[in-house]
């Protein structure tokens, strides 16, 4: 599905943020098998045992991430798998394409951006104490979803 | 080909859902590991992502020819990469196909099968 987007008319996060929606939903459930919905973040709180992180350059400048707890990082390479994964490896992995590909379907959802806009290949962090400081000065806008009833959230950074 | 060894099982099972046979499946992580696979192996199909390390998907498709045996084995595109440029230099390098990710299996036959001479 594609959406009508121009970079001029549609700047601003409040007009980016249902496409940013869309691209998190189609992902789920495509690739996860799975509906899902966005949620109110002030009702949730997605731990961040797991963060993977996208950068995109060119006419998007920005960083996307999604971050989720450690027990939800499995379940989320499980349904991609059909089944358990066999490594913490393997479920970085998962967690990298999911971001990669909420990246990709973000960008290509606003004509305009994605001939001009370049996605970095995944990272992934894993670990309880840690702080992502992104330089990121523009726009900032978060889906969260419930993935079996854990909350999984898509943070999107952009420079101005 | 897929940086991506999730994306890569991922890609195998759509392939046998969608009735495929495959008798031997070889896996890369970008497309210098591709290469070095067609040196020595035959193949009669390669799905390839774009965005790797090391070398893309598309420098890989251009250098497919290079290697004499993989000379006319259809390629087909599986990517984050949707826009219409990418798809335009994927094509003209020799590409025969292009599915964009998120994918479904359905897609992956619809886009497969032809490249192969069979009816989706």
């Amino acid at each position: 599905m594609s959406t009508d987007t121009s970079l001029v008319t549609r700047s601003h996060e409040e007009n980016w943020q249902p496409v940013l929606d869309l691209a998190v939903e189609e992902v789920f459930e495509i690739m996860l098998g799975c509906r899902v919905k966005p949620v109110t973040q002030s009702e949730h709180k997605a731990s961040r045992d797991f963060t993977a992180m996208v950068g995109l350059a060119g006419a998007l400048c920005g960083i996307l991430t999604v971050c989720c707890s450690k027990a939800t990082a499995h379940q989320l390479a499980k349904a991609m798998l059909g089944a358990a994964a066999e490594s913490e490896e393997q479920v970085a992995d998962a967690l990298g394409e999911i971001c990669n590909m909420v990246a990709g379907n973000f960008k290509n959802k606003l004509s305009g951006a994605d001939d001009r806009c370049m996605l970095s290949v995944p990272t992934v962090v894993s670990g309880g104490e840690y702080n992502v400081h992104s330089m990121v000065d523009g726009s900032t806008m978060t889906t969260m979803v419930l993935f079996e009833n854990a909350p999984v959230s898509v943070t999107l950074q952009l420079n101005n | 080909m897929d940086d991506s060894s999730v994306m890569r099982k991922i890609v195998e099972r759509s392939l046998r859902q969608a009735g495929i046979e495959l008798d031997k499946v070889f896996e890369a992580g970008n497309g210098a590991e591709a290469l070095a696979v067609l040196r020595e192996n035959l193949v009669d199909l390669i799905l390839c992502d774009i965005n790797m390390p090391v070398m893309d998907g598309l420098e890989f498709v251009r250098q497919v020819p290079t290697v004499e045996s993989a000379k006319g084995v259809p390629i087909v595109m599986i990517t984050t990469e949707g826009s219409e440029s990418h798809v335009v230099q994927a094509l003209t390098a020799g590409a025969r196909g292009y599915i964009r990710k998120p994918f479904t299996p359905d897609q992956v036959k619809e886009h497969v099968l032809p490249v192969l001479g069979k009816k989706p």
